[in-house]
């Protein structure tokens, strides 16, 4: 078994194709499915710390306060995402609870801590470029395990879908109630925009970026 | 194995395209199935010579020619979706009690609750969102699945666009679950006005997940896969396993 750097296999139709050089920010579709095959990502993961850090700050603002506060006939009510969680588990609906803690908090959180800690300058980076078996390793402790979590999580995510359902859900109650929005719905805005650039990112690059560059020093990495 | 995959020195004529230099009529590409081409699925590496099951040197994933079991994994999971997809549009998903009354509401009554209020607009997002998309995607799935295990060559390119929109859409479809439980964290004015969450919204919760994972346990590959008997080999190993075992 050796390695093929010179071809690329298309991830959807499984065509074999000669891996493109693409100039900066091109996108390599295959010829057959139309799938994406490559993607110059150059410029991209020098964006993506500074992205998931600030992913991090509007996912902290968006779960420490109240998304909406309602008013009713002088009496108010208010909630946090991880509240409306903890009301549907109170009442029975325990599986229904943690779908929603799933995709909306914990799986969008173990994305962007998975990505800090993998793209975080470390003066820990393990030096095992002459040890052969070690130049099978990845940079850091748990990388590849990391990036398959990476790549099982990605789909769940659903903070854009939640995004929608908050809108929704403040229509209805409109009719009924007057509608404060808070400050984590706008975080929340602010997250999904965030959340969008940096998911898009397909985990397969990140396995090239953090593992495959450390084999061919000699390629350029793109 | 193709004497295609070794002669790198020909452009397009050798059954590997090249894709920096898009070609204008539709080319004839080989899969990597027929040939000892082997990628590896979760990190993208090419490796040629390997054997079913052997690790990739990168990511240390066993290497597989098509998803394991795909199509049955992705009828049960699509059998189950059906099922439930019955108790999600007939059960209440949510309960609104005032004062004076309790309201139960299904996915299509909360639907049309938005139209007869003069929010069409919502009507629409919601009416596309909880019933179009997962009908849609059951539909599609099955279609896939069973052109899939006919290995039919009808209209290739057009069902890789139809998965690649399932798979874009599906977790839309999660809007009703998000609504039940923000109205249900929000409106707890006890006695007087308390929405609760309904038993639908669990079944409705249910279909959607199942039908994300039909979707991410269908193998888009097999859409391409030639009846030749040495595809059938790779992809339906553990079918002809499981055949001869009986």
């Amino acid at each position: 078994m050796h390695e093929r750097p010179d071809l690329i296999v298309c991830e959807e139709c499984d065509a074999v194709h000669r891996r493109p050089v693409l100039a900066h920010a091109e996108v390599a579709r295959c010829l057959r499915c139309g799938a994406e095959l490559e993607r110059d990502t150059g410029s991209h993961v020098a964006r993506l710390l500074p992205l998931t850090v600030a992913s991090l700050i509007m996912f902290v603002i968006a779960n420490s306060f109240p998304i909406v506060q309602i008013e009713l006939q002088g009496l108010t009510s208010e909630t946090t995402l991880f509240g409306a969680v903890m009301v549907l588990n109170g009442e029975g609906m325990s599986l229904v609870a943690m779908l929603v803690l799933s995709t909306t908090i914990l799986f969008p959180l173990v994305q962007m801590l998975v990505l800090l800690y993998l793209l975080l300058p470390s003066a820990h980076v393990v030096n095992d470029a002459d040890d052969m078996h070690g130049a099978h390793d990845g940079r850091r402790p748990g990388v590849k395990l990391l990036l398959r979590l990476m790549q099982i999580v990605r789909p769940w995510g659903m903070v854009e879908v939640f995004l929608l359902g908050v809108l929704v859900a403040l229509v209805k109650l409109s009719n009924m109630a007057a509608v404060v929005p808070g400050v984590a719905l706008w975080a929340f805005g602010a997250l999904t925009i965030l959340l969008t650039v940096v998911v898009s990112f397909n985990p397969r690059y990140l396995w090239r970026i953090l593992v495959g560059e450390r084999r061919h020093p000699e390629e350029p990495v793109r | 194995m193709s004497a295609g995959a070794h002669n790198t020195g020909v452009d397009g004529t050798d059954g590997i395209g090249s894709a920096s230099q898009p070609v204008a009529a539709a080319p004839q590409l080989d899969s990597a199935i027929g040939t000892d081409i082997f990628p590896c699925h979760h990190c993208g590496t090419v490796w040629q010579g390997a054997q079913q099951d052997e690790q990739c040197g990168v990511c240390h994933a066993p290497l597989h020619r098509r998803r394991i079991d795909s199509l049955n994994r992705t009828w049960a999971f699509l059998i189950a979706a059906c099922i439930m997809y019955i108790p999600a549009n007939l059960m209440p998903v949510m309960i609104t009690s005032t004062l004076l009354d309790e309201q139960r509401d299904t996915i299509m009554s909360g639907i049309i609750y938005f139209w007869v209020s003069g929010s069409w607009e919502l009507a629409i997002v919601v009416f596309v969102a909880s019933f179009m998309v997962p009908l849609f995607k059951l539909v599609a799935l099955i279609i896939l699945t069973v052109s899939a295990r006919r290995r039919s060559s009808w209209q290739r390119l057009q069902r890789a666009k139809l998965y690649r929109v399932v798979e874009t859409i599906g977790r839309w479809s999660m809007l009703d679950v998000f609504v039940v439980s923000l109205l249900t964290g929000l409106v707890q004015i006890e006695g007087f006005a308390k929405i609760t969450a309904g038993i639908g919204v669990a079944a409705f919760g249910s279909v959607v997940v199942l039908t994300m994972l039909a979707s991410l346990s269908f193998d888009p590959r097999l859409i391409w896969d030639e009846a030749d008997p040495e595809a059938e080999q790779g992809a339906n190993k553990e079918q002809q396993e499981k055949d001869i075992n009986d």
